[in-house]
């Protein structure tokens, strides 16, 4: 089967921030993987050391940029990558959760995606939607706040726990296809190895706009 | 149905509604207040009759039931919620910023093709529409989102709104769903506990709770000698038991424990929003940060800016 992983690249701002007008002065700024998708990550890759996943692909949404933050997916393991972007989006501060859902979803079915993970949220604007409303989208089924994930791919199923509040765990089965959102705690996301980061530098990160993917925004 | 009418949906989980659907339904009024409309208010699943009793309180103009299964299902749940809202084609949908919450509320604004702003922790009317505020960076800012006039859908971070309370004699109508519950995509087997082990951090007087601010599994020592020296009780923010430093039963926060000891002391902890549903009740709040703007100090009764590095040896020295 193949899996989709959503990645972000998350803003992370110094103690010493400052706010104008146009929100925080971008030199207290620094990127990275946002961690819930660190998560989301090594679940996809543990998929496709376990014989499950044949292809283990990322996808982002952001600028030139954000191929740093794809290519620390690249080096843990992922296989290659798509990243879509263009410059009408860079007006928008913050993508709106359907705008996200729309260009996601256009590329899930550009890669016949079996399987869709993701992060639970986002650690810079804790929006926490874009999973769920990727796969309402999709025609997918879901789960959000995934602790526990045991895939069934002959038998077209999932059996999934979510984390509920107060040390509280639902068990459920979820038809395949599906997304669902990673919780942080499922798995013990790697660090890169040396020849991971090498290997990263020649892995594939396919640049696409919304109009090659068929969106309109 | 007139313009500005609020529907509020409720939650409910083994048997009984969750806190949050009593602060939906005053946020839901005081925004039917301010655009004048009804506050109609949901409750799906479970036994509703018993439910909608529940949710007789002040300011709620009507109760929608809808009867099908037990439990939470987000099938159910989108399933449910769509055909209420194309029945009563309400202004303002209000859902809850729960687990369950984030499992349904992004579908059934996508599939009712209304913008949603998650976990919002206030919403004003204003004269170009709504001004829904919220929490970004781990709380360390809040942002405005404005949404012109429209239909919406907005989930309310739980424990920010006053519960409704009250009795009132609202209208309850009971809506059939017309959904095979044998034929749903994902299936609910049952809930489980997380194993927490042998101690437990909700009997303790003194909490001295560990963050990410740690860096390292070895540096852990350095708040054993802490609670050596003053008797004290480990526990933890989440971070620190995802890494396997620390037990699950030591995680303080919404997927953990809610302790009320009477000093709390937090080193190295941020103060996110699920870290602090956990503890904001505790009689004194002590957090040792080394950045000054960290939320956590918001709710401090006293703070330290300063490396725990140096902090804690020297208070521990003090108490050796
Ligand atoms: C559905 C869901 C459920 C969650 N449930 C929980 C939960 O139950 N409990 C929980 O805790 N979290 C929970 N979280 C995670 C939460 O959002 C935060 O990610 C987490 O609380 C952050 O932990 P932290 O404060 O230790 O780490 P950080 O936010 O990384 O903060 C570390 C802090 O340490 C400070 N620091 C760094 N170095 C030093 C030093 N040398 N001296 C002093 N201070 C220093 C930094 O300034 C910073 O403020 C949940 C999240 C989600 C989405």
């Amino acid at each position: 089967m193949k899996v989709l992983v959503t990645v972000k690249e998350s803003a992370d701002i110094a103690d010493d921030f400052a706010v104008d007008d146009d929100g925080i002065d971008e030199t207290y700024v620094e990127y990275d993987l946002n961690e819930w998708d660190d998560y989301a990550v090594e679940t996809g890759v543990q998929l496709a050391e376990a014989g499950i996943a044949d292809e283990v692909v990322g996808v982002t949404i952001g600028p030139e940029r954000a191929d740093e933050t794809i290519r620390k997916a690249l080096a843990k393991g992922v296989d290659r990558a798509v990243r879509v972007w263009d410059d009408a989006l860079a007006g928008q501060d913050l993508l709106d959760v359907s705008t996200k859902a729309h260009l996601l979803a256009a590329v899930a079915e550009d890669e016949d995606a079996d399987l869709v993970l993701s992060g639970v949220q986002a650690s810079d604007d804790s929006f926490g939607a874009t999973g769920v409303a990727l796969a309402e989208r999709l025609g997918y089924e879901w789960a959000a706040v995934v602790s526990d994930l045991d895939v069934n791919a002959d038998a077209g199923e999932a059996r999934v726990n979510r984390e509920l509040e107060g040390g509280l765990q639902e068990r459920l089965t979820v038809d395949l296809p599906a997304v669902f959102t990673i919780q942080t705690g499922i798995n013990e996301p790697r660090y890169a190895s040396l020849r991971g980061i090498r290997q990263a530098q020649s892995k594939e990160i396919a640049p696409k706009t919304p109009t090659d993917i068929g969106v309109e925004t | 149905m007139s313009d500005g009418d609020v529907l509020a949906v409720t939650e409910h989980r083994q048997g009984e509604l969750r806190d949050v659907s009593l602060e939906l339904a005053s946020a839901g009024r005081a925004l039917a207040d301010a655009t004048g409309g009804d506050l109609h208010v949901a409750v799906v699943s479970g036994d509703v009759d018993a439910y909608a009793d529940e949710l007789s309180v002040d300011g709620v103009d009507a109760v929608h039931t809808v009867a099908a299964g037990d439990e939470f299902n987000h099938d159910v749940y989108v399933a449910a919620v769509e055909a209420l809202v194309n029945d009563l084609a309400p202004t303002q949908l209000l859902l809850p910023n729960s687990v369950d919450g984030m499992d349904y509320a992004p579908a059934v604004a996508e599939s009712l093709d209304r913008p949603v702003v998650t976990d919002a922790v206030e919403v004003d009317v204003t004269d170009d529409g709504l001004a829904v505020h919220r929490e970004m960076y781990g709380s360390k800012v809040e942002t405005v989102i404005s949404i012109a006039d429209g239909p919406f859908a907005v989930t309310v971070r739980p424990g920010e709104f006053e519960p409704a309370s009250g009795t009132s004699d609202p209208e309850v109508v009971a809506h059939d769903l017309n959904l095979d519950l044998d034929a749903l995509g994902s299936t609910v087997e049952g809930y489980e506990a997380v194993d927490t082990g042998d101690v437990d951090i909700t009997e303790a007087d003194f909490l001295i709770s560990i963050g990410r601010g740690i860096e390292e599994e070895e540096n852990l020592e350095l708040i054993e000698d802490l609670a050596d020296a003053t008797g004290g009780t480990i526990s933890a923010s989440r971070p620190i038991v995802d890494n396997g430093w620390l037990e699950k039963g030591r995680q303080v926060g919404q997927s953990g424990k809610t302790v009320t000891p009477t000093v709390y002391l937090a080193i190295g902890i941020s103060g996110a929003v699920q870290h602090v549903a956990g503890m904001k009740n505790a009689d004194m709040i002590i957090a040792i940060n080394t950045d000054p703007n960290a939320p956590i100090f918001d709710i401090s009764d006293y703070g330290i800016v300063g490396d725990l590095f140096e902090v804690v040896p020297a208070l521990t020295e003090q108490f050796d």
